[in-house]
């Protein structure tokens, strides 16, 4: 098929170096403009009034015990998933079933599941009469500390499954081969040779699940009752600028510390490889073990991750015989709100997509391919991460500050899609610079030496091997933003669909309308998705 | 130069066994890899499985290493059927094409790393990772990582580290491919000294002829996952049993042609443009059967001008290639077909382009095989 002439054009375009500078330098000035600098700025501008904190020892020592529940929190969740999501990444890369492409798709569920929906569909499994409890009588586990460890748990166990399966999957298996052929156990090898090597991911999917934890607003509002971490005790205090700052300052400097500690550390950890226990080793590597843990993986993935997040489509089929339905399709009541923030939840789910694939894709580029030297290029590799680990309703709230004080001319609707595009576009970052790192650099140079422009090389050879992951950064940063609560709740006064699940909530309505409620967005979201896969597949053409 | 030897070795050294292969067959998807193979590798022995890419033989030493289990037939380790012997108890040392060297330790910890992890005291542990380092010239760089060691170093490692998990039985997946033309000489032999001071059996699987002539005691040549022929270096190259052998170890010219005449002695063939020699046959052929006839070029004679003498046929030089030691020339017979002649560089009087010459050869260095079913041009493809 003859090229058309615009791309002709554009990509004789792209090999004057002047133009590619321009678009990477953009990209890093939007990056610092719109993604990483308002979230920081909007705090650090009112940094005075965290006097307001000080002067109230009460308030002072509540926020510090928040803090330390955020933590708490977020440690405890992130060392389960791992222990209990590295299990299940290897059974579905090095298990024989058929069903493990099921099983693979399943364990995205809770990706598609918006935060705030899965924080009730939590709830309605293990607080609920109609849940767990009906077989107990009484609340099984009731609104607080647990049920907040049991959800983080749910929401944050897919990111350690996706990491370490992506990690399996590159993994080359000959380490452990030859392991076994030195007389190394399973389970031998497995923890002297594979774990070690794939320590980075480890690491890797450790620290995304506890940012994931530590940041996350939504979901734990609906299910923390008389628990207060962090991002509730911002929320609670949303019209106290004192309380935000100060909060939000502790998270973020804690979680950089953090951070910066398993980046520093983590290349320096040693995996105790020396030291090895033939026999019991021996023992534990037998099937009857390995078939326990495989059965309690998947046990603890069904019961605790899986059933719970979807338990909320339950009541959205009594929608069906109690005459919701008709009344929900037909826009009657509440149901007339409810199309509108659905509306506009995927109005700014899909132009956050958009825009954080043409601003992040260039950052992407950068990044993987060293383009503006070795170390500014490591630096930006860390900056991205930063908007992750700030607390989404924190993040929410500093921006706020930033432009309504001073760009008080910005929209609304824009605040919100600053706030999604923050959140969302580290997302993007991550999964497409891992993706164009992996493909060789001489793939790119043979393409240039055929004769091909930097933006034909782009479009023949970058981009159909990314796309999938493309696509699956394009899906994350979809359903991340579609789900998002916390920043949302108080950047603006629009509700998108999250936001009105949450006040539906509150005020109290009926099961059957919030079962319905979000199993439509469920079930939105996941044809959405579906459309996107075939799409991509349709266009497997080269 | 006498190797040390290592004390788990030693210890072993009189049970190495041979190795069987009964009708074993391996499948992935629609592919047959490995078909109905049978096999017998003696003690001591140093064994090549050699063949184009892709035609099964790594699969075969994956098989033999419990790496991948066969759909069907047995393996013998010794008297012990090890189908359903997990790798770790093979008592085998694999070397991996590319070396697999742990990237976390260091040369010390990856050599050390079997005795470890068999449960060898420390002592004894460190005893046989200073032989075998010492062995492969390496014991002062066992504090080295594997991405500070050249391609020859690593190789030399993943053998030592093979060796120090007292193996019996020493697996090499084409152990030097990955090295440059010099070392991979250097290395070849030193490989197989180390096996025969040790009295290892070893199975070496390459798909380069040379590399397995210049080191083996006996090649199985496979291809398409069958075993065309087992035998001696000298064996296979004397007396190949079917085209490919002929083709695939060492240089054949292959001519066309068909069984003209009979007799006690051999037999005449008509090659194309009816010119007629006189060659060895086997017992089974039939008169005017098609075969082709297989004459190695360093077994031709090629003279200046027109001779007569037996089995000659006329032709002119098209092209002449220089290659150091040898020179070697193409010619175009009479009849069109097209034969490779090579001759020592320094005794011989070079011919020019052009130039009218005689070929001849010899009956007895002649090998005729049965025409293909698939056609030449099939039978000789390697991919």
């Amino acid at each position: 098929m003859p090229k058309p002439k615009i791309a002709e054009a554009l990509d004789r375009l792209s090999s004057k170096a002047a133009l590619k500078n321009t678009i990477y330098m953009l990209s890093i000035i939007i990056f610092f403009a719109l993604i990483l600098l308002p979230p920081i700025l909007g705090i650090i501008i009112k940094c005075g009034s965290i006097q307001d904190v000080l002067d109230q020892p009460k308030l002072m020592s509540e926020a510090f015990k928040a803090i330390a529940a955020s933590f708490g929190v977020a440690l405890f969740v992130s060392f389960i998933d791992v222990v209990a999501g590295v299990p299940m990444a290897w059974i579905i890369t090095r298990g024989k079933s058929k069903w493990l492409n099921v099983l693979d798709t399943l364990s995205d569920i809770p990706f598609i599941v918006p935060t705030a929906t899965l924080g009730y569909s939590l709830f309605l499994f293990w607080g609920d009469l109609g849940g767990l409890s009906s077989l107990f009588g009484v609340p099984f586990v009731s609104r607080g500390w647990l049920l907040v460890v049991l959800l983080h748990f749910a929401f944050s166990f897919p990111v350690v499954v996706r990491v370490m399966v992506g990690a399996l999957l590159d993994y080359k298996l000959e380490y452990e081969q030859a392991s076994r052929t030195l007389g190394a156990a399973p389970l031998t090898a497995v923890r002297t040779v594979t774990f070690p090597i794939l320590k980075h991911s480890l690491i890797a999917s450790f620290t995304l699940a506890f940012a994931r934890s530590l940041s996350e607003t939504g979901a734990t509002m609906m299910v923390a009752g008389a628990f207060i971490n962090g991002p509730i005790f911002i929320q609670k205090h949303i019209g106290e600028e004192g309380a935000l700052v100060f909060v939000s300052l502790i998270l973020i400097a804690l979680s950089s510390l953090v951070f910066i500690t398993i980046r520093l550390l983590g290349p320096k950890l040693r995996m105790p490889v020396r030291k090895v226990w033939p026999k019991a080793e021996r023992k534990l590597s037998g099937s009857v073990v390995t078939s326990s843990r495989n059965g309690i993986t998947l046990l603890i993935f069904f019961v605790i991750v899986l059933i719970p997040s979807l338990f909320v489509a339950i009541p959205a089929f009594e929608a069906v015989v109690t005459g919701v339905l008709p009344e929900a399709i037909g826009g009657l009541g509440v149901w007339g709100d409810y199309w509108q923030s659905l509306s506009l939840s995927y109005f700014v789910g899909t132009v956050v997509t958009l825009l954080n694939v043409v601003i992040g894709l260039p950052m992407a580029i950068i990044i993987a391919r060293r383009k503006i030297g070795n170390g500014p290029s490591a630096i930006l590799d860390m900056l991205v991460n930063i908007p992750i680990i700030v607390p989404s309703v924190a993040l929410g709230a500093s921006l706020a500050i930033f432009w309504k004080e001073n760009f008080a001319f910005v929209p609304e609707i824009w605040l919100l899609i600053f706030a999604h595009l923050s959140i969302t576009y580290p997302y993007f970052v991550r999964s497409m610079s891992a993706a164009v790192e992996r493909i060789s650099i001489e793939l790119e140079e043979a393409g240039r030496t055929l004769g091909a422009k930097p933006l034909g090389v782009f479009r023949t050879i970058i981009f159909p091997l990314t796309k999938y992951s493309m696509f699956s950064g394009a899906i994350m940063m979809f359903t991340r933003s579609v789900s998002e609560t916390g920043a949302t709740l108080v950047v603006s006064n629009l509700v998108t669909a999250p936001v009105l699940l949450v006040n539906w909530v509150e005020n109290e309505v009926s099961t059957s309308t919030l079962g319905l409620g979000c199993g439509f967005l469920i079930l939105f979201s996941f044809i959405i998705l579906l459309v996107l896969r075939l799409v991509v597949k349709g266009k497997e053409t080269y | 130069m006498h190797y040390f030897t290592p004390v788990q070795t030693q210890r072993r050294r009189k049970h190495i066994p041979d190795i069987r292969l009964v009708n074993v067959t391996k499948r992935f998807g629609n592919i047959v890899a490995v078909d109905g193979v049978n096999l017998h590798i003696y003690d001591k022995e140093y064994f090549s499985l050699l063949g184009p890419s892709g035609c099964g033989k790594t699969t075969l030493l994956r098989l033999i290493a419990g790496l991948v289990h066969p759909d069907e037939g047995e393996i013998y380790i010794g008297d012990r059927l090890v189908n359903e012997v997990p790798p770790e108890d093979r008592d085998i040392g694999f070397v991996f094409q590319t070396f697999a060297l742990f990237p976390h330790m260091n040369a010390w910890d990856n050599v050390t790393y079997g005795p470890r992890v068999k449960g060898f005291n420390i002592k004894k542990a460190e005893t046989i990772g200073h032989e075998v380092l010492e062995m492969v010239k390496l014991h002062k760089r066992l504090d080295a990582y594997p991405d500070e060691l050249s391609g020859g170093m690593m190789q030399r490692i993943a053998v030592a580290r093979a060796l120090a998990a007292g193996a019996r039985l020493l697996l090499l997946d084409e152990p030097l491919g990955q090295l440059d033309a010099k070392v991979r000489n250097e290395i070849r032999y030193e490989i197989r000294k180390m096996t025969k001071d040790l009295e290892l059996t070893a199975i070496h699987v390459t798909h380069d002829q040379a590399e397995a002539m210049a080191i083996s005691d006996r090649i199985a040549v496979i291809k398409k996952g069958k075993i065309l022929q087992v035998g001696t270096p000298k064996e296979l190259y004397m007396t190949p049993k079917s085209v490919f052998v002929a083709y695939f170890i060492g240089e054949s010219n292959f001519l066309e042609g068909y069984v003209s005449n009979l007799s006690k002695r051999g037999a005449v063939i008509e090659l194309r443009g009816g010119i007629k020699v006189q060659a060895r046959v086997q017992k089974t052929m039939e008169k005017g059967e098609k075969v082709v006839l297989a004459i190695r070029p360093e077994t031709i004679v090629i003279e200046k001008g027109i001779k007569k003498s037996k089995n000659s046929i006329l032709g002119i030089v098209e092209r002449i290639t220089f290659e150091g030691t040898d020179i070697r020339y193409e010619v175009r017979l009479r009849n069109q077909d097209l034969v490779v002649v090579v001759k020592p560089s320094l005794v011989e009087e070079w011919l020019n382009v052009g130039e009218n010459v005689t070929v001849s050869f010899s009956s007895g260095k002649t090998h005729v095989f049965a025409y293909p079913e698939v056609g030449l041009r099939e039978e000789l493809t390697v991919e």
